[in-house]
């Protein structure tokens, strides 16, 4: 397991500019003043129905897998001393990846790992399925002692299988729409999307000219539910900002009042964007690619505030230079946090329901409703939830 | 009851104002930010909407200089309800009608003829402006091939009898034995024989052509005489694709805004390759549209719009960028001084496309920093860097730097916005105008004092009636002289043919 390190994502070297709305969808370009061309990426998709990637031992070898329908990988590639990552950009013939397998009507691929490297200088990565696959492998070992209410299946597999759903971004009509009627800056390197008004991904890479390629794949991630949860919502509104007149004598003064409102902008959905810029996360690295670390992470997972799985690359000065991320919804975010804290109290229920200041035939209602029942041993769940019953 | 009469007519002024300006710009296609549905259905009620309110104004908008699209529909819901006609009224409507429907181009008034047809519209007065303008036409031969389908579709909804073999011909076409009239015999001919296709217009030799198996490079090559000017420039990209064809025409003589789709539909480095030759091109379109209607200007300033909404949709591909490229030839010819503004800096128009952000109120700014007597906005009005920062901009500055009006604004809008009904207007101290080709910019500079709301409704009728005067007097002059020309002359020159997008 790779270190963890508690750390602030900030927007350093970026800037906001206004939104541009569509619906019930606010986009936000983000800007990138000083682009040095030394980090890269492009897509390569995949037309599989599902794709296992290999986490553990080699392709075709029994061991931990994950599962799901992955459209399409970024391949990165960066400045060593040798050669450009801008000289040699796009110019590679492309050989397929991993194994192709028909399974009746169906293909389905295998890949190795979430980041492979395929040459000195550049390294495949499947975005968001990265910081899924970490989100899901958190204490993915299980209980570590093994206390007597656990299931023997979760005592000597732990959390296996673990599974969690998302949105595709196609589902949304309106975020096609907004997308399609989205003008990209000159400058732009990122746009944070909004649905109904809160932060739903934020997703920034190192040059233009890749951001403007990448635009419409958008479409092809996946989002947390809260892009259908408020879909019959209705509009938000394009926000618009004036100009107090009794402040303006010339046109130099008009200039600068306009000047001020973009600045406004800037500062205010720098405001909205705070479930990611400036909160405390745990990042972990995955990959380290020359001068650039390839981390995951995750907000601090209390069910009271939005929580963000994610990816990111940050330059030694601090300069953020990709980043990726998955809001979860509250249903996630609340699976996490009984697992957080059923670790924090070595797994002993007692223990946990008391940090919690709830009993402990709660919990474990909690723990089944969440999903986690199968760690339970059956006979202890069902006395539970006759007690519980029986209280009511 | 005056408060209460003024509110009728300004309510009266206002609707019009919107319906004329609708006209102006809408086409009920697919636009950047709207669909066709509901560009079709925002358009429709407007026209039920003026047709049951306002019935003689909105006949009289005919001669506003609206688009063809909009004056094929007014057309058809006056002939659809002509027993509401007050009977004062009937004799301007018909003349009106008769006018416009002569003054559309063939295609236009053919596929209406159609629509008569679809939707059941069949009165004595339809019948008799039917027959009236199949009558009036030059060469009944010419539009019996071209036009078949539709014309025999308009003979038959309306029992016409036609001149000649073309009844014969409409309806037993080239199964019968021989022809007298030369253009009909050849049209049979062709049906067997290769050579004779090369007589027939464009369009239905196109089809033969393909039945026929002749290659596109040989086909080109030898109906090249037969192709209208319209269809010459339409045609120089397929030909620019065969290897050894090239369609000779001369790019000044065609219609300003359709050269600029065509400059704007040319990849960069070829632009930059014919950059003098397109820009001399461009200078003369913009002159010939200046010697049919010349509005001298002073001190000009264009703020044009170059974002990435102005590459229009599907169906209007990159009309607005088009618009926006014809309007600053067009205004750099009229005025005495001349400055554009983009919202994108262009180092040279003409190898621009539409990309970025919409930030209007930067170039405003500019423009209005160089202090002009006039500033022409030719945006579709939506601005997103920062939102709204351009209503803001007109609003202090017409109220609080300006009042006494020494620097007029005007935004002419090439896009119709289906949701307000009217083309998105940049604040509520700016006259918005509809627009759809560049040559009509004069006419829609003139227009836009309606727009601002400072003029009253008489003098809003007043403008109207001269209008349909003007148009009333040149049907009957053009009528006057309106001779059949033989087919060839006709083939090779349809002068007012303009296709369709």
């Amino acid at each position: 397991m790779a270190r963890t390190e508690m750390k602030h994502i900030l927007p350093t070297g970026l800037r906001l500019a206004p939104s541009q709305v569509w619906g019930s969808i606010r986009l936000v370009p983000v800007l990138r003043d000083e682009v040095r061309g030394d980090l890269r990426f492009a897509r390569r998709t995949y037309n599989d129905d599902l794709t296992i990637v290999s986490l553990k031992g080699g392709l075709m070898e029994p061991g931990l897998k994950y599962i799901s329908y992955v459209p399409h990988g970024l391949v990165m590639g960066w400045d060593d001393k040798s050669r450009s990552a801008g000289a040699v950009f796009g110019t590679q013939l492309h050989q397929p990846e991993g194994k192709a397998l028909k399974v009746g009507p169906f293909t389905v691929r295998v890949l190795h790992r979430m980041a492979h490297r395929e040459d000195k200088n550049r390294l495949r990565l499947l975005p968001l399925h990265l910081a899924m696959e970490g989100f899901l492998a958190l204490h993915f070992g299980g209980p570590e002692v093994a206390w007597t209410e656990y299931s023997q299946e979760a005592l000597s597999r732990g959390l296996d299988p673990r599974s969690e759903w998302s949105v595709p971004g196609w589902s949304s009509t309106a975020f096609d729409e907004a997308l399609r009627i989205f003008e990209i800056h000159e400058q732009q390197v990122g746009v944070l999307i909004f649905h109904a008004d809160l932060l739903l991904s934020a997703f920034i890479v190192s040059h233009p000219e890749d951001y403007r390629a990448l635009h419409r794949a958008l479409l092809e991630d996946f989002y947390g539910d809260l892009l259908l949860q408020y879909g019959f919502l209705g509009d938000v509104p394009p926000l618009s900002l004036s100009i107090d007149d009794r402040r303006v004598s010339s046109l130099g003064d008009l200039r600068a009042a306009i000047t001020r409102m973009r600045e406004d902008w800037g500062v205010f959905q720098g405001f909205m964007a705070g479930g990611v810029f400036g909160v405390e996360v745990s990042a972990s690295t995955v990959y380290e690619a020359g001068p650039f670390h390839l981390q995951r992470f995750v907000t601090s997972l209390s069910p009271s505030e939005e929580n963000h799985v994610g990816e990111v690359i940050m330059r030694g000065d601090g300069t953020l230079e990709y980043l990726k991320t998955y809001r979860l919804s509250a249903a996630q975010t609340r699976r996490a946090y009984l697992l957080k804290q059923l670790s924090q109290a070595d797994w002993n229920l007692e223990r946990a329901a008391v940090n919690l200041k709830t009993t402990r035939n709660e919990l474990m209602l909690r723990l089944s409703n969440a999903g986690f029942g199968y760690l339970l041993k059956e006979s202890v769940l069902q006395a539970a939830l006759r007690q519980h019953q029986g209280r009511r | 009851m005056d408060a209460a009469l003024a509110r009728a007519e300004q309510v009266a002024r206002e609707d019009l104002v919107m319906f004329v300006n609708a006209c102006f710009s809408c086409t009920g296609q697919r636009e950047f930010y709207n669909d066709a549905r509901g560009q079709a259905v925002s358009i429709e009620f407007l026209h039920a909407y003026i047709l049951g309110n306002y019935r003689r104004l909105y006949a009289r908008t005919l001669a506003a200089g609206i688009n063809h699209f909009n004056q094929a529909q007014i057309i058809l819901n006056l002939l659809a309800t002509g027993k509401e006609t007050r009977a004062e009224d009937k004799q301007e409507e018909g003349a009106l009608i008769a006018a416009a429907l002569r003054a559309l181009p063939p295609q236009r008034a053919f596929r209406m003829l159609e629509v008569l047809r679809e939707r059941r519209i069949n009165n004595r007065r339809a019948r008799a402006i039917v027959q009236e303008y199949l009558e009036g036409r030059p060469d009944p031969s010419f539009d019996a091939i071209k036009y078949r389908s539709k014309l025999r579709a308009a003979v038959s909804h309306g029992h016409l009898k036609l001149g000649g073999e073309l009844n014969l011909f409409l309806f037993h076409g080239w199964r019968k034995r021989v022809y007298t009239t030369p253009l009909l015999e050849k049209f049979r001919q062709a049906h067997y024989d290769e050579s004779a296709i090369f007589e027939l217009p464009f369009t239905v030799a196109e089809g033969l052509a393909a039945k026929h198996r002749i290659p596109r490079d040989v086909f080109l090559k030898r109906i090249e005489p037969r192709l209208t000017a319209a269809e010459r420039l339409r045609l120089q990209g397929a030909a620019a694709r065969e290897d050894g064809v090239t369609l000779t025409m001369d790019l000044g003589r065609a219609p300003l805004t359709k050269l600029a789709l065509y400059v704007l539909s040319l990849k960069p480095e070829v632009r930059r390759e014919r950059r003098a030759e397109l820009h001399a091109a461009m200078e003369q379109a913009a002159a010939r549209t200046l010697r049919r209607a010349s509005v001298p200007l002073g001190r000009v300033a264009a703020v044009l719009d170059n974002s990435y909404s102005a590459s229009g949709s599907t169906e209007k591909r990159r009309r607005p960028l088009a618009v926006a490229l014809a309007a600053h030839y067009l205004l750099s010819a009229s005025a005495r001084e001349y400055r554009a503004f983009w919202t994108n800096p262009v180092e040279e128009p003409l190898f621009m496309g539409a990309r970025g952000q919409t930030d209007l109120a930067t170039p405003l700014l500019d423009a209005l920093d160089w202090m002009p007597h006039l500033v022409v906005v030719v945006s579709d009005g939506y601005d997103n860097d920062p939102p709204n920062a351009v209503a803001e901009v007109t609003r202090v500055f017409r109220t609080k730097l300006d009042p006494a009006r020494r620097t007029s604004i005007v935004h002419a809008n090439p896009v119709f916005a289906s949701e307000l009904y009217a083309p998105r207007g940049i604040g509520f101290h700016v006259p918005t105008v509809g627009v759809r080709d560049a040559e009509d910019l004069p006419t829609v500079l003139g227009f836009a004092r309606f727009a601002e709301g400072a003029a009253p409704l008489s003098e809003l009728e007043d403008y109207l009636a001269a209008r349909v005067r003007m148009l009333l007097e040149r049907g009957q002059r053009s009528q006057g002289t309106a001779k059949p020309l033989d087919a060839t002359t006709e083939a090779s020159g349809e002068p007012t043919a303009e296709e369709e997008e």
